[in-house]
């Protein structure tokens, strides 16, 4: 270009075109616009993968049941059945490779988490059998007399 | 120039107009395939009934193990609040740590310390919602994000990608129902995805395995034969905070206006 | 920790995510983007609107606005968790987003300030330049000095009388382009909170024309703050007699300067102040009397739990009392001092009511937070996005000025245009 007055503009498409040619090194190849359009799909591909292959932690009473079938059986009976084993047991993990052990929760807490008894008639809460944490033995674990894969009256320890 | 031909020039220039902008639409490619269904098969959605929730709080602790969330962090992808109504129209809400410990005490958290007593006669109406990300179909977190690292995948899910996230938190502000966080280990936007590890292997959500009593439910509404599909269809659901246009595909049974 | 938890305090039922996450410095940010497009506004209005008594204030509004500019994205690169990934920004940006127009705004704002300071002082640039050639043995900082100039005169050599009327024509384009620009660089930052529909109290579409004007006021009182610490500094060492000056000599004359220019943009800065409180209350009163679901919780922050914020801190003393200090007659240069620091502190406090008062209530509408802001740091991210971040990112912009002023002289330089 000629005139001088021009100068500045030279500078600043150089910078732009430095910028871009720094962009093509700088994103990832997969990055671009997806299925949901540019609104909601512009992203790296390569992150729905990088997703899916998290650890699965817990995984499900059927992965229990063949290993623990007098276990599983016994609860089946009764209304601790529709508790999944990891709830108490903790996510299985690999188990039994990785951890060779689950760490069992007897904490009082587990238990109250239904059994502390609220007065909210219109909640599921209603239906289940609760005690009052103050005054229902309070320094005691509730596995002593409890058992939880018995839960009923009759199963008391 | 009469009315007649005023009127007679401006439907030539407005049909010309028109004409090439109406070409260029059918011409491009997305439209096409939004008018002729999507190519895929997967739409996740979540059924919440508040009826069956007793506020134990599982599935809130089994989501933190899951999806490695620190446990001791007051943060977590789902979270379960009580509602207590009480006789003279005052409504009480908390939801203590998330949930993560369920609710052992009639006692609402105030924050700050403070606690309130309810007596048990005095209670109109209570009851527990658990809340997750609601997947939204026009997701006002995606939308503000500067540089493309949160997403909808075609299946629904809103992701977020850990290795671009810059940490500016716009997103975290732009969700109107407070489902976003910064990670306290990987510093980057964090929210609940439907545990979609879990989910594209054909396993049910963390959340909704952990549930004892079947108030968490997660299915695909593209597909009829969906169980969670034909409640949504068949029967009264609602959705939380609709005014914001954000079309949310968590559904409820059981809400009340009281839910925040 | 989780990010937001250290100054925050929850207050009634809140969900378990919320926390300020948006702090000090992104209120700084607005503050500071807020003063680069006000010292624009205030050069073109000299050099597009031909106003006359601005002159002395025009060029060194353009330059302060260009330090200022460096400090402007400091505040987010503090406030960033990944602050050496903000450059995703510009290379996949993401337009949907306000934030993403950041990067381009900002260049291209960027651009024209540095163009427009080219042409201003590309005679400077090619006096010193080619003085130095001349010289013969340089010293090493001469080389240097060379080196820089020579660069600067983008190897333009030519300032015969014609080619410095191109310049002044091509200042008063770029001027022009700039005011629409600066205005866009501010008015997004308005948008970046006003798009938030999520946010009761920001979610408003007058918020980007409030932060233009509010941006504009600060902007003038930043520089008519900065130009009167100037011209003390220059009284000082006239009446000393150390440096000769070409332009004025005695300590009255620059007096005499000082007051004329001073009074001048006072009545500017009334001009856009009124606008700016005129737009700002008008966005409460609609709140107030259309009551939407959210205006049970804004009226208990507004009114409540902020009344000192907002009301006195901000309406008071930052608007009212400078108001008054500056609309009594006889206005002397104390008075103006004292009015200018308040708007300063008054426009802060209108971002600081924004951004953190956007955030003193629950999305549940249910519950509210306190922000408490770090006053001692003790870890990194209070040293960030604590006092110290702050006063540090305020500072900036004058050590900026110091070190830019030396390569743009601002006083003693004889003005062709």
């Amino acid at each position: 270009m000629k005139s001088h007055v021009f100068r500045p503009l030279v500078v600043v498409i150089s910078i732009v075109c430095i910028a871009l040619i720094v962009r093509v090194f700088y994103v990832p190849k997969d990055f671009g616009v997806h299925e949901r359009g540019y609104m909601y799909g512009w992203y790296r591909q390569g992150n729905i993968e990088e997703w899916k292959n998290v650890k699965v932690k817990y995984q499900g009473t059927e992965y229990c049941k063949d290993c623990h079938s007098d276990k599983y059986e016994s609860i089946m009976t009764t209304p601790h059945a529709i508790i999944p084993c990891e709830d108490c047991h903790g996510p299985a993990l690999e188990h039994p490779s990785e951890p060779p052990k689950l760490a069992v929760d007897k904490s009082r807490g587990l238990c109250l988490r239904c059994h502390s008894f609220l007065p909210y008639p219109t909640s599921g809460r209603a239906n289940i059998r609760g005690i009052n944490p103050d005054t229902h033995n309070p320094d005691t674990e509730c596995v002593m007399c409890h058992n939880p894969h018995k839960p009923s009256l009759e199963g008391l320890k | 120039m009469n009315r007649r031909d005023f009127l007679k020039k401006t439907a030539v220039v407005v049909g010309g107009l028109s004409l090439p902008l109406s070409a260029f639409k059918i011409l491009t490619p997305k439209e096409l395939l939004a008018s002729t269904g999507s190519k895929t098969k997967t739409r996740w959605v979540f059924l919440v009934d508040t009826y069956k929730c007793v506020g134990c709080g599982m599935c809130v602790k089994a989501c933190k193990l899951e999806n490695e969330i620190p446990y001791d962090a007051n943060v977590t992808r789902t979270w379960v609040e009580r509602y207590v109504i009480t006789k003279d129209g005052k409504t009480f809400a908390d939801t203590p740590k998330g949930a993560r410990d369920g609710f052992v005490t009639s006692k609402i958290d105030l924050g700050e310390g403070r606690y309130q007593d309810i007596k048990d006669k005095d209670i109109d109406k209570a009851f527990f919602v658990p809340k997750l990300c609601n997947q939204c179909e026009n997701p006002p977190c995606v939308q503000v994000c500067p540089v493309g690292a949160t997403y909808q995948t075609d299946d629904g899910i809103v992701l977020v990608d850990r290795k671009w996230c810059i940490g500016c938190g716009y997103c975290i502000m732009g969700c109107p129902y407070g489902v976003r966080f910064f990670h306290p280990v990987y510093h980057t936007a964090e929210k609940c995805n439907f545990c979609y590890h879990r989910i594209t292997k054909g396993l049910k959500t963390a959340c909704v395995q952990a549930c004892p009593f079947g108030a968490r439910q997660i299915g695909n509404i593209k597909d009829p034969n969906d169980p969670v599909a034909k409640i949504i269809m068949t029967e009264r659901v609602g959705i939380l905070k609709e005014e914001y246009g954000t079309k949310p595909q968590v559904y409820y049974i059981g809400l009340d206006r009281e839910v925040k | 920790m989780v990010h937001g938890e250290i100054w925050t305090v929850k207050e009634l039922f809140t969900y378990p995510n919320e926390y300020i996450y948006w702090s000090i410095q992104i209120v700084m940010y607005p503050f500071m983007t807020g003063l680069v497009a006000g010292a624009f506004v205030l050069s073109s209005l000299y050099h597009v609107f031909g106003i006359q008594q601005l002159k002395d204030m025009a060029r060194f509004a353009l330059v302060f606005s260009f330090a200022l500019l460096f400090a402007a994205p400091m505040p987010i690169v503090l406030h960033l968790q990944h602050p050496l990934r903000g450059i995703n920004v510009m290379m996949t940006s993401h337009f949907t987003s306000a934030i993403a127009a950041f990067g381009i705004v900002f260049f291209s704002y960027g651009a024209i300030v540095a163009s427009e300071l080219w042409f201003l002082y590309r005679k400077h640039f090619v006096e010193i330049a080619l003085s130095l050639k001349d010289k013969q043995d340089k010293t090493f900082s001469e080389q240097l000095k060379f080196i820089l100039y020579c660069t600067l005169t983008l190897g333009v050599y030519d300032i015969s009388e014609e080619a410095l009327k191109k310049d002044e024509k091509a200042i008063k384009v770029l001027a022009g382009l700039g005011i629409p620009v600066a205005c866009f660089l501010h008015g997004y930052a308005g948008f970046i909170f006003g798009s938030v529909k999520a946010n009761a109290l920001w979610m408003t579409p007058l918020m980007p024309v409030i932060f233009i004007m509010s941006a504009i006021v600060s902007g003038i009182a930043l520089c008519l703050l900065t130009y009167i610490a100037v011209m003390e500094i220059r009284k000082l060492l006239a009446s000393r007699k150390k440096t000769p000056y070409q332009m004025y000599q005695s300590k009255e004359e620059l007096k005499s300067v000082e007051m004329h220019v001073v009074k001048i943009t006072a009545k500017y800065l009334l001009f856009f102040m009124i606008f700016a409180i005129s737009l700002e209350l008008l966005d409460l009163i609609f709140r107030g009397y259309t009551a939407v679901k959210s205006w049970d919780v804004l009226r208990s922050v507004i009114y409540g739990r902020d009344f000192t914020d907002i009301f006195i801190l901000q309406y008071g003393i930052g608007n009212l009392l400078p108001l008054t200090l500056f609309l009594l007659p006889g206005l002397t240069l104390r008075r103006t001092v004292i009015g200018v620091l308040l708007v300063l502190f008054g426009v802060f406090m209108m971002r600081y009511n924004v951004v953190i008062g956007g955030q003193a209530f629950s999305l549940t509408f249910a519950g509210y937070m306190h922000y408490h802001l770090p006053i001692i740091p003790h870890n990194l991210e209070t040293l960030k996005e604590g006092l110290f971040g702050a006063v540090g990112i305020f500072v900036m912009p004058f050590i900026l000025f110091y070190f830019i002023g030396k390569v743009f002289p601002v006083f003693n330089y004889k003005d062709s245009h």
